[in-house]
C-alpha cells in the first residue's frame, strides 16, 4: 500500500493518507457501534435483557473490579492457563523436535497424534473430569491438551522444514545429539513453533472457558455460567469482555515476543 | 583408470578402489588417489560425475559401497580431522556472524578465551569484523560465503574440503575470495580438497587436478599444476603455462562433459 503523496505542499497538513484515514475509520466503527448499541438500548429497540447498555455494562465492570472479585476470576484463570501452556506446551515441543529428527519415532508417534487430534477438545471435558475431578487438574489438563497439538505438528513440521544442509554441517562439525537439538533443531523449527504456540494458546483459552463453566468455583468461565444462572446478564457480559482482552493481550505479547527471539526474521 | 602419481611426502588421504552405489547407480567406481599432506587438490568433472559424493563421504556424510579410505593424518593430533565448506547457502540463519564462526570451536568444547581469540583473528582475516554481530540475512552471498569458508578454518582441521565454495558468487567476488583463500592457505598448508566446475580456478588454486570421468565416476587423469607461488590471478592470466594448462583440461574435460550429454540424452537425466 503506498501512501498519497500530496503535490501541492499546504494541503499536506490536513489531509490524511490513505493509511491514516483506514485506520481512523478502524478506531471509529467500534466506537459508532457502542454508541449505537448505547442508543438502541435507552429506547427500548433492543431487549435490555439480552443486550444491556454498554454503559451499565461498564458500571458493572468497575464495580466488580472494586469488589476484587473480578481480579480473582480472572487470575484463576490466567494461572489455569499458564500451567496449561506450560504442562501441555514443553512436552509438545520436545516430542516434535524428536519426531522431527528420527523418522523411527516419528512413524511411531504421528498415527497416536493423527488419530487423536480430531476430536473436538471440548467433547473430552466430561473425561477430564472423570479422571481429575472437580479440582485444578481437568481445567490445566483441558488447556494442556489445546496446547498440545498445535505445537506438537507445527513443531515437528518446523524440524522437517530445516533445510538438510544444516543438519549436514552438524555432523561435519561433530555436533553431537544435545547439540543438534539445541544449536540447529530447535532454533530451525522456532518459526513454527512460535506459529504452534500462538494457535495453541488461543485453543486454551477457548478449553479454559469451557472448562470453567462445567464443575468449576472460580474463573471466568465460571463466573459467566453464574452469571446465566443467576440472570446477571452484564456480569456476563464483563467475562466476555475480559477473555476477549487476555485473547488480544496475550497475541501482542507473543508477537513482540516473537521479535525477541527469532532476531534472524526481521530482515 | 589413471595412473598413480607418487609425489614427496606423506599422504594425508588414501583412497583405495573406493565404490559407492545408490541402487544400481554407480556413483564412484575404483576410484584410487592418494592426497598429499599439504596439497592443494582439486577435482574438475561434469555435472553428475560423482565429486560431491566422493567429497561426502571424505566428510563422513555418506558411507562408501566398498573400498578404502584411509586418513593417515588423523592419527597425528587431537586437531579434527576434516571440515567441509558447503556449496550454497550453509551458515546458520538464526546464528551471527561471531556465533556461525565460533560453531566448531563450541562444538569441540573449546575454552571461551581461545574461541574468542579464533574467532578475532578469522573475522579479521576474511574482513568481517564490522559484521560479527550481523545475522546472515543482512549479508551479501560473497560475505557468506566468506563465513564459511572462516567457520571451517577456525576449526584448524587437518584437511579442508571444499564443495564448488564460490559457484554461487558473481566473477569479481570470486576472484578475491580465491585470492583471500590462496592466502590463507598459504599461511596454513593445510591438506585442501577442492570440488570445481571451473577450469581456470582449478588451475589458479591446484597443486594437482583430479579430472573425474562422467557415470560411472573415474579418475580419468590427474594432472599436477607446477606453476610458482604466491599465484595471482592477473599475472597468471598472462602466461602461456597457465593457458597451456587450461586449455589441456578443457580437451580432457570436454569428452567427458560430452558423453555425460549423450548418457543423458540416452534417457537417464
Amino acid at each position: 500500500m503506498t501512501a498519497i503523496v500530496s503535490t501541492t505542499a499546504p494541503t499536506r497538513s490536513w489531509r490524511l493518507t490513505a493509511r491514516g484515514y483506514e485506520r481512523l475509520i478502524s478506531i471509529a466503527s467500534p466506537i459508532v457501534l457502542l454508541l449505537v448499541w448505547e442508543l438502541a438500548a435507552r429506547t427500548g429497540a433492543v431487549d435490555v435483557r439480552f443486550f444491556p447498555a454498554p454503559s451499565s455494562i461498564f458500571e458493572k465492570l468497575v464495580a466488580l473490579l472494586s469488589s476484587g472479585e473480578l481480579m480473582r476470576h480472572t487470575l484463576t484463570s490466567l494461572g489455569r492457563l499458564g500451567w496449561g501452556v506450560l504442562l501441555g506446551g514443553v512436552p509438545a515441543l520436545i516430542l516434535g523436535i524428536m519426531m522431527g529428527l528420527n523418522r523411527v519415532f516419528r512413524a511411531i508417534v504421528e498415527p497416536l497424534v493423527a488419530a487423536l487430534y480430531p476430536i473436538p477438545k471440548s467433547s473430552i471435558v466430561p473425561l477430564a473430569l472423570l479422571i481429575f475431578g472437580l479440582g485444578e487438574g481437568s481445567k490445566i489438563f483441558m488447556v494442556a491438551v489445546g496446547v498440545f497439538f498445535p505445537v506438537i505438528i507445527n513443531t515437528t513440521t518446523g524440524v522437517l522444514e530445516i533445510n538438510k544442509i544444516y543438519l549436514d554441517v552438524g555432523k561435519n562439525f561433530e555436533a553431537n545429539r544435545w547439540s543438534t537439538f539445541r544449536t540447529i533443531a530447535l532454533p530451525g523449527a522456532l518459526p513454527f513453533i512460535m506459529t504452534g504456540v500462538r494457535l495453541g494458546i488461543g485453543m486454551g483459552l477457548v478449553l479454559i472457558a469451557v472448562a470453567e463453566m462445567i464443575g468449576a468455583k472460580s474463573g471466568l468461565g465460571f463466573m459467566i455460567w453464574n452469571a446465566w444462572e443467576i440472570f446477571a446478564v452484564e456480569q456476563m457480559y464483563v467475562g466476555l469482555f475480559v477473555i476477549a482482552l487476555i485473547g488480544v493481550a496475550l497475541t501482542v505479547i507473543l508477537q513482540e515476543l516473537e521479535r525477541v527471539i527469532i532476531p534472524w526474521k526481521t530482515a | 583408470m589413471a595412473k598413480l602419481h607418487e609425489l614427496p611426502g606423506k599422504p594425508a588421504i588414501r583412497i583405495r578402489e573406493l565404490v559407492k552405489q545408490f541402487g544400481d547407480f554407480i556413483a564412484v567406481d575404483t576410484l584410487s588417489i592418494d592426497i598429499m599432506n599439504g596439497e592443494f587438490f582439486v577435482i574438475v568433472g561434469p555435472s553428475g560425475c560423482g565429486k560431491t559424493t566422493l567429497l561426502r563421504i571424505l566428510a563422513g556424510l555418506e558411507t562408501a559401497s566398498g573400498g578404502q579410505i584411509e586418513v593417515v593424518a588423523s592419527q597425528l593430533s587431537d586437531r579434527p580431522v576434516n571440515r567441509m565448506v558447503f556449496q550454497g547457502d550453509s551458515i546458520f540463519p538464526w546464528m551471527t556472524v561471531w556465533d556461525n564462526i565460533a560453531y566448531g570451536l563450541r562444538m569441540r568444547g573449546a575454552s571461551a578465551k581461545k574461541i574468542t581469540e579464533v574467532v578475532g583473528h578469522y573475522l579479521d582475516r576474511t574482513g568481517l569484523t564490522k559484521f560479527a554481530k550481523a545475522y546472515p540475512h543482512q549479508l551479501s552471498g560473497g560475505m557468506k560465503q566468506r563465513v564459511s569458508i572462516a567457520r571451517a578454518f577456525a576449526n584448524d582441521p587437518q584437511i579442508l574440503l571444499m564443495d564448488e565454495p564460490f559457484s554461487a558468487l558473481d566473477a569479481q567476488n570470486k576472484v578475491l575470495l580465491q585470492e583471500e583463500l590462496l592466502k590463507i592457505w598459504e599461511e596454513h598448508k593445510k591438506t585442501v580438497v577442492f570440488i570445481t566446475h571451473s577450469v581456470e580456478e582449478a588451475v589458479l588454486l591446484a597443486d594437482r587436478i583430479m579430472i573425474m570421468s562422467a557415470q560411472p565416476g573415474r579418475a580419468k587423469a590427474i594432472i599436477p599444476v607446477p606453476l610458482p607461488r604466491p599465484r595471482d590471478y592477473m599475472e597468471l592470466q598472462k602466461t602461456s603455462a597457465y593457458g597451456d594448462l587450461v586449455h589441456r583440461i578443457w580437451s580432457s574435460l570436454r569428452e567427458e562433459v560430452q558423453r555425460a550429454r549423450q548418457q543423458s540424452d540416452g534417457g537417464a537425466t
